[in-house]
């Protein structure tokens, strides 16, 4: 992780997707996507079911109790942010080393 | 493009849980080749950017939306197999925390967008470089075809699984029409974010795009060359 606080491209690239997980997603449409919107104008939408962890507290994109809209996606994008990043540079990482 | 648990029937999904298992395991192979020290922390870099894009759902037409799959951008700046890891940690992540995407489906969504949407991106990507001129100029240019057509084809694969095992009995053709069209024009918005984000990065650091990296070592010999004379 320290190579993201010395290298300002990383520091950058890092700061750049807070912005967009934990603030700009705030804004994003909430629209169906393409597939959820097809689903339903074609009449299979119906047969998705509850995913077995919907009962997960980062579950669509909020934190569970937290009832303010802007706090609870932000917060949710921003400890996606972070666990992306630990488990990604775990990954990453360890193949580098094992060539 | 998430597919939900229950659009495709169990033996499918299971049996994409298997085809995605195998490629993502020649991945961790393939992946070694593309990374070092130096560009291990970009392949992260890269994965929490796709990360945090994909929140971001713009709308394409009345009630409809679309967010960014990723293939293209992450095939282009970090290598296919790196890439083809960098898209599955982000599906697995998104199914097991945010509850996006099915679980059972996991497989599903892993050949789709891991599988099918980097190794497509990456060969169109590779086609388009070679007819445009070469220079830094036409690598934006070759991304944003590479990832515009990536996402109709990704929506085809889909169509694909749901010919093999639909639970719901609407005909394959009248699904095929709505998702390759609808995916044309998410394509569109698939192809302008990853022509900026690669101009961003060819701006800043050229030297860490793997889609120009190898025509920099090129050029470089070249020059050696000429100076050498």
């Amino acid at each position: 992780m320290k190579e993201f606080l010395k290298n300002r491209f990383l520091l950058a690239g890092i700061l750049v997707s807070i912005f967009v997980a934990g603030f700009f997603s705030f804004y994003a449409s909430s629209s169906p996507d393409g597939l959820e919107k097809v689903a339903e104008d074609k009449g299979f939408l119906d047969t998705a079911q509850e995913s077995a962890n919907s009962g997960s507290p980062l579950a669509d994109y909020g934190v569970a109790g937290i009832d303010n809209e802007r706090l609870s996606v932000g917060l949710s994008g921003l400890i996606g942010v972070i666990v992306t990043l630990v488990l990604s540079l775990v990954i990453f990482k360890s193949l580098a080393r094992k060539k | 493009m998430h597919i939900p648990d229950g659009f495709i029937d169990l033996p499918t999904s299971l049996a994409f849980i298997g085809i995605s298992a195998v490629g993502v395991g020649v991945a961790l192979k393939g992946a070694k080749s593309e990374l070092s020290d130096k560009t291990a922390p970009l392949a992260g870099l890269a994965t929490v950017f796709i990360f945090a894009a994909q929140m971001i759902n713009f709308p394409v037409a009345a009630g409809t939306s679309g967010h960014l799959l990723g293939g293209a951008l992450a095939a282009i700046l970090i290598g296919p197999w790196a890439a083809t890891l960098s898209i599955t940690i982000v599906l697995i992540l998104q199914a097991l925390l945010f509850a996006d995407g099915g679980l059972t489906a996991i497989g599903l969504n892993v050949f789709n967008l891991s599988l099918v949407g980097v190794w497509v991106s990456y060969a169109i990507f590779i086609i388009i470089k070679k007819v445009l001129p070469k220079g830094k100029r036409a690598i934006p240019v070759a991304a944003f075809i590479a990832a515009l057509i990536q996402v109709p084809i990704a929506a085809s694969s889909f169509v694909l699984q749901y010919a093999i095992g639909s639970v719901a009995t609407i005909p394959v053709s009248t699904v095929f029409t709505a998702m390759f069209s609808t995916h044309v024009l998410i394509g569109i918005g698939e192809g302008l974010i990853t022509a900026l984000t690669i101009s961003a990065v060819l701006a800043t650091r050229a030297d860490l795009v793997y889609g120009f990296r190898g025509q920099s070592k090129q050029l470089e010999i070249k020059e050696m060359n000429r100076n050498s004379l």
